[in-house]
């Protein structure tokens, strides 16, 4: 009892000293207070009572996106806006009723416009309406004297000139969400926008620019006096795009029936020069805010259309992939160019049986016929000798399954299987069955068309690792080595890339060829060569394939095969690359061929690679662009 | 003597409800009104989005808080150590899944709830520190020895905290911790060692601390080196304060916190408002209040006949001060910001919550401060 009342007497006293010590402490909190709120309230009389110093901030123009010629891709226009300032009308209401006859304003717009009339200061402008037509702004002015209150100024907001057809490169600006917010102040703004995909995602600090800022005298309410000094920032650097937007114009529109994509590269220094993906969306509607309705419609569609199917887009390459299992065996001398494999329109593996799409088989053949006719029993041979982590290697070496780097958020490297990789992720081992069904494309594999045409245009380019890139220059700048020595070379014999090349031209351009009925017209100037390739959305079963096939048309939309070509032109000297994707579009040779064949005349006629491109933005256009817009909010 | 020992040990519910202490839910109720006034000022005099939210939250807290009132005090005490792992592993859950915000890991999504597992464990730990130092004698306590398991009780959460990092709450733990050792009776010089400890560690962890941590230590020393920056909370919250004079603009009348020129004014920044807007006498008011709430909360601990209630009612009432003084030292400009609200003033559901938890816990020890625990343990 004893020990309990020390312990008690001691707790009492440390805690009348915790009590006094909280006391001085809270008593020293006052004393500042007290000098901050009534010694220094002098100190401030001039910022709190008369005029304050307000320094805000300036949003700088957004950085335009252009394609390689200079052609706006992204840009900003003016938005008119007319705004209510309450105090300077007597009569809310029919200011209001009076605008209603020069621009309709809905009932719930009216009631928004109201409460935020009482909400907000009476001076303070609320926002009527914003987009207003050049027509509605002059009729506003006219009509100025019936509206008391009403003033009209100017932002801007980002248009797409180019529209559905470039909105997967390009992107879209929005309103920053929380997680934009990444301690710029800029972004705290009213009105300002950050981009939300593609270019304007990947180069959005580039394009953001710098704000600037302005010390306004204030009153005591708030009232602007009079502006003391400003310090500009800077206005948001142009990107230039390797785009050419005439092409890229065409290629969208070529395939803008299906549910596809198509990418057309240099094959030199990997620029795009196009890539399209449909069905597409229009870019504009994210700045002023998508609709539920919309938004639901697109994220439920099938055909996908807010992906970029170009480098997200994944499909098993089909008989397209023949060149790197044929490079591949090349290299392990698991076969040489002139060796006949004999197709009997079956290869039998144990119990197994796989078939040739040729149903007769197409006899004795060498590798350059092999890949012409795109025999499918000659690549399971070749397949089964070489090996399925060769041919991976390989596939990797061409930019398959790997990422590449393309700035465009999103890009997927797709999938080329490894024995280790099948180990790791199925926990089962390789079956040597499947090598052979790799060996024409399919199973496990997966490729998206832009990989596909760097593929293309490794294997044409003299086997130089070049990476595809949609950034030409910044701000007038040239960013990339656009030289074709720029990129390492993969160290493959150019007797095999010769080959290779031969063989694909021989594809097009020789009557046995798969895409013999693609071939260029002779006033493209130049001819083409390419690998068709058809890949099986689902399984034939024995069933079927005993009652016949069916027709590709017959089927069902979904499961019809997909239809890929990857080509590449001039054939003597190649510059261009183009690879094509048709969702069900049933073969390669019917859907894709003809799609690529048009792409690339188009290109050739266009020859955006070996046209002059302006040396860089002119400043001129610049400074044009810091002038507009700026702190009209 | 023994005959009320006996009755209380027999408290029926009502009994309990009435032992309450409703002075002091009032001086609550005082405290989350004016929170209430000064959000619905903040949002330009309309209850939404905060004010409405607030009285809700603290309507729910209150509850709580009755409802943790009338559970026996032994039951809490038995439950110390178990509630205090608890603390730890969501401080471990929180590392290893919580939400991101601000750049640091520290909020545990409960299905829309978000929870601070380290405002919680504040008050966890205050229990079990307490619970240690309720069987120790004081001949005990000055065996050093017997500090080392509180100690590392004490360290783990702080560093688990500190990792998040949130230097600001680890600190307060610290502080918490350190208040429970001194009331239990831990000599001054041991104080004096520690002490001298942390002053020679504070170089090294300066090394350590994350870069936006070392700026608003910088921004502190100087705020006007970068006036748009990192600096602008403080001046823009002393322009607020000064601006407000000896009787304040009024109610919805402040010209800082109603023109966006106050940042956070809803969160950190709620106190400069209300200086504004209510002036030195309102602002001295309020803190007033608060200090008769930790005072009251220390006199419960004084009252109290059992040394685990008297510790707890310490450690919860120290925890409180330090987070008003934290605060309001804060929008001062006298430590650098570190993100501490004022509770039951501030918007925020975690902090609201935990504190009222405590006092939860504080109400039973008031209403249980006669039952009798067994004696201390004498080995």
């Amino acid at each position: 009892m004893k020990r309990e009342r020390t312990r008690r007497t001691l707790f009492t006293r440390r805690v009348l000293l915790l009590g006094v010590g909280k006391i001085a402490l809270t008593g020293a909190l006052g004393v500042r207070l007290y000098q901050l709120q009534v010694v220094e309230s002098e100190r401030y009389a001039l910022l709190a009572e008369e005029n304050r110093i307000s320094v805000r901030l300036l949003p700088p123009p957004r950085g335009r996106v252009l394609d390689r010629f200079g052609e706006p891709i992204a840009a900003n226009r003016q938005n008119w806006r007319a705004l209510l300032v309450a105090e300077r009308s007597d009569d809310i209401a029919a200011t209001l009723t009076n605008l209603a006859q020069i621009v309709p304003i809905s009932e719930s717009e009216r009631a928004r416009i109201e409460r935020e009339i009482r909400r907000r200061r009476r001076f303070v402008p609320v926002m009527v309406r914003d987009f207003l037509s050049w027509d509605e702004m002059v009729r506003l002015e006219v009509n100025a004297p019936d509206l008391p209150g009403i003033v009209t100024d100017v932002g801007t907001h980002r248009v797409y000139p180019g529209g559905e057809a470039f909105a997967h490169v390009v992107g879209y600006v929005a309103p920053p969400a929380q997680a934009d917010l990444d301690g710029d102040p800029m972004l705290e703004l009213p009105g300002i926008r950050v981009g939300r995909a593609g270019l304007e995602r990947a180069h959005d600090r580039v394009l953001r620019g710098r704000a600037g800022t302005v010390q306004l005298e204030v009153n005591v309410v708030g009232r602007v006096i009079r502006e003391l000094g400003r310090e500009e920032g800077a206005a948001g650097h142009d990107v230039t795009t390797t785009l050419d937007a005439g092409l890229q114009r065409k290629v969208a529109e070529r395939i803008a029936s299906d549910s596809a994509a198509a990418v057309v590269l240099d094959v030199r220094n990997g620029e795009v020069l196009a890539m399209a993906s449909s069905p597409s969306f229009d870019p504009s509607v994210f700045d002023s805010g998508v609709s539920a309705a919309q938004w639901r419609e697109w994220t439920t569609n099938r055909r996908a259309p807010l992906t970029n199917k170009a480098i997200a887009g994944l499909y098993a390459p089909g008989s397209t992939f023949k060149m790197v299992v044929a490079l591949a065996a090349l290299e392990a001398r698991a076969v040489t160019p002139g060796e006949r494999i004999v197709c009997t329109g079956v290869t039998e593996l144990g119990d197994a049986k796989f078939h040739c799409w040729r149903k007769g088989g197409h006899g004795a053949l060498d590798m350059r016929e092999a890949i012409k006719q795109s025999c499918d029993c000659y690549f399971y041979e070749v397949a089964r000798r070489t090996g399925i982590d060769r041919i991976a290697a390989m596939a990797n070496r061409f930019g398959l399954g790997v990422p590449l780097a393309i700035e465009l958020p999103g890009a997927r490297p797709g999938l080329i299987p490894t024995r280790a990789w099948k180990q790791a992720t199925l926990g089962k081992p390789w079956a040597l069955g499947e090598t052979l069904v790799h060996g024409i494309g399919q199973g496990y594999t997966q490729t998206t068309p832009l990989s596909l045409a760097v593929m293309t245009a490794r294997m044409v380019n003299g086997g130089r690792a070049v990476e595809p890139h949609l950034t030409r220059a910044i701000g007038g700048q040239l960013v990339r080595g656009h030289r074709a020595e720029d990129w390492p070379s993969l160290d493959i014999p150019q007797a095999h890339l010769r080959l290779m090349r031969e063989a694909m031209d021989g594809v097009v351009n020789e009557r046995q060829g798969t895409a013999w009925a693609s071939r260029l017209p002779p006033e493209a100037g130049a001819r083409m060569g390419g690998k068709t390739g058809t890949t099986q959305v689902r399984r034939i079963t024995l069933a079927e394939r005993e009652r016949g096939l069916k027709r590709q048309q017959d089927l069902p939309y979904e499961w019809r095969h997909h239809a890929l070509f990857v080509g590449y032109a001039p054939t003597d000297q190649p510059i261009y690359a183009c690879a094509v994707i048709i969702e069900h579009g049933g073969g390669g040779a019917a859907a894709a061929a003809p799609v690529a064949r048009d792409i690339l005349f188009e290109t050739l006629a266009r020859d955006p690679a070996r046209r002059p491109t302006p040396p860089a933005p002119s400043l001129q256009i610049a400074e044009a662009y810091r002038g507009s817009g700026e702190g009209r909010r | 003597m023994e005959r009320r020992l006996a009755r209380e040990r027999g408290m029926s519910l009502v009994e309990k409800l009435a032992a309450v202490s409703w002075p002091f839910v009032a001086l609550l109720c005082a405290l989350a009104a004016v929170g209430y006034a000064m959000l619905y000022s903040a949002a330009g005099g309309s209850a939404e989005p905060w004010a409405f939210r607030h009285g809700l939250r603290f309507g729910f807290g209150l509850l709580l808080l009755v409802g943790i009132a009338l559970v026996d005090i032994r039951i809490i005490l038995r439950l110390a150590w178990p509630l205090y792992a608890l603390g730890i592993g969501l401080l471990v859950l929180v590392a290893l899944h919580g939400e991101v915000g601000k750049g640091a890991q520290r909020w545990l999504d409960l299905g829309g709830f978000q929870l601070q597992p380290s405002e919680l464990m504040k008050i966890l730990l205050v229990h079990a520190l307490a619970a240690w130092f309720h069987r120790a004698s004081v001949e005990r306590i000055g065996n050093p020895f017997f500090l080392v398991p509180p100690l590392i009780a004490t360290a783990i959460p702080f560093v688990l905290v500190l990792k998040q990092p949130n230097l600001g709450t680890a600190l307060i733990t610290l502080m918490v911790a350190c208040s429970v050792f001194f009331a239990a009776g831990v000599r001054w010089w041991k104080f004096a060692l520690g002490g001298v400890g942390m002053a020679i560690a504070a170089p090294l962890a300066y090394e350590g601390l994350h870069d936006y941590q070392r700026q608003r230590i910088l921004t502190f020393l100087d705020p006007w080196s970068d006036p748009l920056g990192a600096g602008y909370h403080i001046i823009q919250s002393k322009i607020a304060l000064g601006s407000g004079g000896l009787f304040g603009r009024g109610w919805l009348q402040g010209t800082q916190g109603q023109l966006n020129f106050l940042p956070e004014k809803q969160t950190d920044f709620i106190f400069t408002m209300l200086a504004e807007e209510w002036g030195f006498v309102g602002a001295i008011s309020v803190m007033a209040l608060n200090l008769c709430i930790v005072l009251y909360g220390l006199a419960i601990g004084l009252a109290c006949r059992h040394q685990f209630g008297r510790l707890v009612a310490t450690g919860i009432s120290v925890n409180f001060f330090l987070y008003v003084f934290v605060n309001i030292a804060m929008v001062m400009g006298m430590i650098p910001v570190g993100g501490v609200p004022l509770p039951l003033i501030s918007h925020g559901g975690s902090a609201t919550l935990t504190v009222l938890i405590g006092f939860g816990v504080l109400m039973s020890v008031h209403v249980h401060r006669s039952v009798e625990i067994e004696a201390e343990d004498d080995h």
